[in-house]
């Protein structure tokens, strides 16, 4: 999508950065003149929110961090302080806390919208790619976060998960024994966790550039899935069409954030994580965080310790495989009536998931979570035998055709009734 | 896989998973809802009502439960009880064994308490506690509003966020504080275990903490204190201060939350009729114009 840099230095300092380093071209070739598909719904705004949130986590991060305590005698008692006596202390940690949740939110719609719309598929694998690495980087960071302030559910989730990497074999107890920094959840730990947790961040950051690169290579998918044609009809300028858009979407989704933050800031949170971490008393439930929880079902549907472990990794690395699972060469599933409907399904059997793993571990919640775990990896098959007998609805010609209606042809008649481009 | 199959599979399993938790919760009673001052957008605390539940604080749950995450300074921040400063100076001055130093001698040594001191202790460690409550440890009471709640359940936790519903921890505590009973026939209770209507399992270490009559509340100008003084209202006036101990700047937050959602609802308003102004401007636009 790159092409022809429209750029025009208009001053002599300007000319004269652009001959020695060309970051005003680099920036106004790609948040400026970067054309987008016309035909963009508000879902393609979840990109730039991610930014936002991630920007937003990084910069509240930083400052909390410089009045938080990483020692396990005192990172309950800090976290209180920042909540009762930094001016605004409470203000950035619920914005942190809830951030991160809305980070997910985000993530996890902006990822249902390249399951629909077929963004992984050719030319776009590595984006997609890149994007599942940022999302295990994300899990990383989000866990080790939820450690942080060192209450009974950060303590006894982090024996849980760290513990999992027991069951790999061989070299489980040796990772286990260097993630936890000794021979359980201790202090070491907790040092490592939040050291981890402040540089993870940048590191997503880094793949984040790598993503947007990658985007702005192949240029972005869109609604009918058909590539662009013709840049003059099919796209338009990234500023101010997409820029506009962007911004809206985005502060829709502070209402939604604010709303959180304001109002119901432990809505999200766990109770338990208000008493401080007890090595000596195990909590009734041990339940990770919302985000976790259709993966922390799978994990627990397994009746074996590796085998859940490795179900619970595949769930996530077999999204990385996407676009050589599905068969089919249409991209949108607006075109495609049989895997729109599993599409739908997929996305009941996620939250499905999400509920049971916030349920005890008890009947009648296994036998469900393992039907929900055969029809979760079922969709992945599915998309595999869909795409060959499957019939898609014919495709529009090009993009602007989709918008416009038809041939184009209505164009000229000045009439009110012209369809406005959706969005 | 054939879709009606996985269909009918995955709807029995959303049922199921539906009606499950109805049948579960079953065994303890969901403690009764109370209508808070605090609740709500625009939810303030009612003053009066902090001073009184400090005083039940103060006088009963502290003989035994820490809430050293208060400073006696706290007490006078806006937001909060309302006690002038020099209410809470002399409150901290009524406190003579505040164990300071070391000094220059490098003794340690004891002085009247300041504002900026942290509301005392009832036993130096976890242990002694224990060992004066007959091995049960009272937990401290300053964060126990954010760290006690019930399972609301399915659909009910997603109603609660939009109704804002969020007091599962007073609620549960007033309920507890007013939830001791007899044990029913067939509960034999052992030596230091009460029957309690609300506590998970019912049995709790804490004998019924309160009493009608036990705590004098002010006088007002008839010379009778304006709010009965019984166990129910001492529950409700202690559970609302506790959440104002774990949640001291509620009502900052609450007030600069209207705030930002005017500004944003507004600031989204605007950006909605830029975009659809922008867009209008693309040439097939202006030749339909």
């Amino acid at each position: 999508m790159s092409g022809h840099s429209t750029y025009q230095p208009k001053t002599g300092i300007e000319r004269w950065l652009d001959a020695r380093l060309p970051i005003v071209r680099l920036m106004h070739d790609s948040a400026v003149s970067y054309p987008v598909p016309r035909n963009l719904n508000l879902l393609w705004t979840f990109g730039g929110i991610l930014v936002f949130m991630l920007v937003a986590q990084i910069i509240t991060g930083v400052i909390l961090a410089m009045h938080y305590t990483p020692n396990a005698t005192m990172a309950f008692n800090s976290v209180e302080h920042i909540m009762r006596d930094v001016n605004f202390g409470w203000l950035l940690r619920y914005l942190h806390s809830n951030g991160a949740s809305m980070f997910f939110v985000a993530v996890y719609i902006h990822i249902f919208r390249g399951l629909y719309y077929g963004s992984y598929k050719a030319p776009r694998e590595v984006l997609w790619i890149l994007g599942v690495i940022i999302f295990l980087l994300m899990m990383a960071t989000a866990f080790m976060g939820y450690v942080l302030p060192w209450g009974q559910m950060s303590f006894w989730g982090a024996t849980v998960i760290t513990n999992l990497f027991s069951a790999l074999p061989v070299i489980g107890e040796t990772i286990v024994t260097f993630l936890w920094g000794g021979y359980s959840v201790d202090n070491p730990t907790l040092n490592r966790f939040f050291s981890l947790h402040f540089l993870l961040p940048f590191m997503i950051a880094g793949v984040v550039v790598l993503h947007i690169w990658a985007l702005h290579h192949v240029g972005q998918n869109n609604p009918t899935g058909v590539e662009v044609k013709d840049v003059k009809k099919d796209t338009v300028p990234f500023t101010p069409y997409a820029t506009i858009k962007d911004l809206f979407g985005m502060v829709c989704f502070m209402l939604v954030f604010a709303w959180f933050v304001f109002y119901q800031p432990n809505f999200m949170g766990h109770a338990d994580n208000y008493i401080p971490a007890n090595p000596a008393s195990t909590p009734a439930h041990i339940v990770p965080e919302w985000y976790f929880l259709p993966f922390y079902a799978i994990l627990r549907a397994i009746p074996d310790k590796l085998g859940g472990v490795l179900a619970m990794g595949g769930a996530i690395v077999i999204l990385a495989f996407l676009p050589w699972i599905d068969t089919s060469k249409v991209k949108s599933m607006t075109y495609r009536p049989i895997a729109r409907q599993f599409f739908w399904m997929f996305v009941l059997v996620c939250i499905g998931l999400g509920y049971l793993g916030a349920m005890p571990a008890d009947e009648p919640y296994v036998t469900i979570s393992r039907i929900l775990t055969v029809l979760y990896f079922g969709f992945f098959v599915a998309l595999a035998l869909i795409g060959i007998f499957e019939r898609p609805a014919p495709l529009p010609t090009s993009i602007a055709d989709s918008v416009l209606g038809g041939s184009g042809a209505r164009l000229g008649h000045a009439t009110a009734a012209a369809p406005q481009a959706k969005g | 896989m054939s879709l009606r199959l996985s269909l009918a599979g995955l709807v029995t399993g959303l049922t199921l998973a539906v009606s499950a938790p109805v049948l579960a919760a079953e065994g303890a009673p969901k403690p009764p809802a109370q209508s808070w001052s605090f609740a709500g957008p625009f939810g303030k605390f009612d003053q009066a009502q902090l001073q009184r539940g400090f005083k039940v604080a103060k006088e009963v749950c502290a003989n035994c439960h820490a809430m050293n995450l208060i400073r006696f300074r706290n007490l006078s921040q806006p937001g909060g009880p309302g006690f002038t400063p020099s209410q809470v100076a002399a409150l901290a001055a009524s406190y003579t064994n505040i164990k300071d130093g070391p000094n220059d001698a490098g003794e340690m040594f004891e002085r009247p308490g300041r504002p900026a001191d942290a509301f005392p202790a009832p036993f130096a460690n976890e242990q002694a506690a224990r060992a004066a409550n007959g091995g049960a440890y009272p937990p401290p009471i300053d964060m126990l509003a954010k760290a006690r709640t019930y399972t609301r359940g399915f659909p009910t936790f997603i109603f609660d966020i939009f109704t804002q519903y969020q007091e599962q921890g007073p609620d549960y505590i007033v309920a507890l504080l007013t939830g001791y009973a007899e044990p029913p026939a067939g509960v034999t209770l052992l030596p230091g275990q009460n029957y309690n209507n609300y506590m998970p399992g019912h049995l709790i270490a804490m004998p019924k903490p309160l009493s009608d009559g036990q705590v004098e509340y002010p006088k007002g100008a008839d010379g009778k204190s304006p709010v009965p003084e019984t166990v129910e209202q001492y529950s409700k006036d202690v559970a609302a201060f506790m959440v104002w101990m774990a949640e001291p700047h509620l009502e900052a937050r609450k007030r600069m939350g209207f705030q930002v959602m005017i500004f944003l609802a507004l600031f989204a308003g605007l950006l909605y009729f830029t975009k659809k102004k922008i867009w209008s401007r693309l040439p097939d636009h202006a030749s339909a114009h």
